[in-house]
């Protein structure tokens, strides 16, 4: 099955990386996904802009309303994904684990199975 | 996260937040200051230990907190005087803290704390000394060296900024709208002097003060946070990154300046010019033009130009001219002279320049621009002329050797030919 690993965290906390301390938590973060490229098992990755850079499409009865945000009025704000095949919910608890392990910020991970996924390919 | 390396990191990221909070419970900058300096040291102690909290900025707010109101009791015993009126709130819950850090609060706090750095009592170096210590946490040394000055010199500048603040009365009622948005129009104008500090230093000083670029982008993104929908903090952060973009680009291996024509495009950073032109884009929707709308659109299009001769100078002459009519400025009209060459000759652009020179009599760029247009006219003795003005004006010594280079070029077409096969 696949999974979709969403990345929690503080954007502030995340932009206050110094290159240094970004570059060094990138490294860490490619020794998980080569492994698990190596087994076959890498989707797409994303890494996110800020919130600060997101616009929101609201449908409303009438015209959708363009708006800026979402506001983050939670402590932490979607950041990033990786999509995963995980034979089993363990092993993709595994997977965040090794990645939670490779970044040292806070934050938190979501593992959400996926139901249906289309690549590029199959989009008619 | 128990690196103090990362801790560090951690401490600097809530610092505007907490000292915010601090600030409005003892309404007095010193006693904030210290009341986080002490948090800081806690945390050191025991985060190593213990893991990080789970949310920094709450945790350093309420330890400061209680530090703070501890050294106002043992001050209370040794003087006769309450300390009731040097700490307000004094029985908040913790419960009530984190709700306070949500929402309106916690906006106005670190609107309030920066709009004190750069309160119109304090002349513009003060104003940017103080906005790096208290809001950035640089220290004293790092702060004094980004400016060339002393230590001392700089210990003292901040000292006498502090004293005008105490003396200012900043209230502390949440402000009314018009109120935050002069603020906010005050604190704008102050990131951009700080960028604009690291932005023009030359090669020699620029390990020193490009921290400063940093540090202004770190200060627009925490406005663009707490004021999501305001175009003119979009069009702010975005002309910072797009500017910050070419860095890389902008001296050679020698120390001089390159001129954006020249510069080797691959340096620029895309991960900065990518977000530049997100929140340029965003801003734009929203239809409610500002300079540094103006400006960071103008930056755009010369960071979505692959090559120097892609760049839309029609678009940025046109811009020029919307930011004239809407900040008329003798110096906006001189940036606008490099599209205006573009477009219609160096003549026309001469033209357009030569009145401001009564205005811009003492300012390198002037000089650096005429001089420039005269040399592509090929009227070489006054294209000379103005390059000295222009080096006796200079600011840096790269912008000196920026123009010596013009000065040897000329020099080189005006020797006879049999000399120029070498």
């Amino acid at each position: 099955m696949l999974y979709a690993i969403l990345c929690y965290n503080n954007e502030d906390v995340v932009c206050a990386w110094s290159k240094e301390q970004d570059d060094e938590v990138m490294a860490r973060l490619q020794v998980v996904t080569g492994k698990l490229r190596d087994q076959g098992r890498l989707g797409p990755v994303a890494r996110l802009m800020p919130t600060t850079a997101a616009t929101t499409l609201r449908k409303t009865k009438d015209e959708p309303l363009v708006i800026d945000g979402p506001f983050a009025e939670t402590k932490e704000q979607f950041l990033g994904f990786y999509v995963i095949e995980c034979a089993t919910l363990d092993d993709a608890v595994d997977v965040a684990k090794e990645l939670a392990e490779a970044n040292p910020g806070g934050g938190s991970y979501e593992l959400r199975p996926v139901s249906a996924f289309f690549s590029a390919r199959e989009v008619a | 996260m128990t690196d103090p390396a990362w801790i560090s990191t951690a401490l600097s990221s809530a610092r505007p937040q907490a000292v915010a909070a601090l600030l409005r419970y003892f309404r007095d900058l010193d006693t904030a200051e210290e009341a986080f300096q002490e948090a800081c040291l806690r945390a050191l102690r025991t985060w190593p230990k213990n893991g990080p909290p789970r949310d920094p900025a709450a945790w350093l707010i309420f330890v400061g907190r209680n530090s703070g109101i501890d050294a106002a009791r043992r001050r209370a015993k040794q003087a006769p005087m309450p300390p009731e009126e040097v700490v307000s709130d004094l029985d908040d819950t913790e419960g009530e803290i984190a709700e306070r850090l949500d929402g309106a609060h916690y906006r106005d706090d670190i609107l309030r704390l920066l709009f004190i750095c750069c309160h119109p009592d304090l002349p513009a170096t003060q104003q940017v000394a103080l906005a790096l210590r208290i809001v950035s946490g640089l220290s004293v040394k790092q702060i004094a060296r980004a400016f060339l000055v002393g230590e001392s010199a700089m210990e003292q500048r901040i000292t006498r900024a502090k004293a005008r603040i105490a003396n200012a009365n900043v209230p502390f009622e949440a402000p009314g709208p018009v109120e935050r948005s002069e603020r906010l129009a005050a604190v704008l104008a102050m990131v951009y002097l700080v960028f604009n500090e690291g932005y023009s230093a030359g090669a020699a000083e620029i390990a020193n003060r490009a921290p400063l670029c940093e540090e202004a982008i770190r200060l627009a993104r925490l406005l663009l946070r707490l004021f999501q929908t305001e175009p003119e903090v979009m069009g702010l952060t975005a002309l910072l990154l797009l500017q910050h973009a070419r860095a890389a680009a902008r001296f050679d291996a020698n120390g001089e300046l390159v001129l954006m024509e020249d510069q080797d495009r691959s340096l620029w950073n895309k991960a900065l010019i990518d977000e530049g032109l997100a929140l340029i884009e965003k801003a734009m929707r929203h239809r409610r033009s500002g300079p540094y709308q103006i400006q960071a659109a103008i930056a755009a299009l010369h960071a979505r130009a692959a090559r120097p001769e892609d760049t839309d100078w029609a678009e940025i002459d046109l811009l020029y001219s919307v930011l004239e009519s809407m900040t008329p400025s003798p110096v906006v009209t001189l940036n606008r002279a490099v599209a205006y060459a573009k477009l219609r000759g160096p003549e026309a652009a001469l033209k357009l320049i030569e009145p401001l020179e009564p205005k811009l009599a003492g300012y390198f760029h002037f000089f650096g621009v005429k001089g420039g247009l005269l040399m592509q006219m090929g009227r070489a003795d006054e294209a000379r002329e103005a390059f000295g003005r222009a080096i006796a004006l200079a600011n840096t010594a790269a912008e000196a050797a920026h123009i010596r280079m013009h000065l040897d070029r000329l020099a080189a077409e005006s020797r006879p030919r049999n000399d120029m096969s070498a």
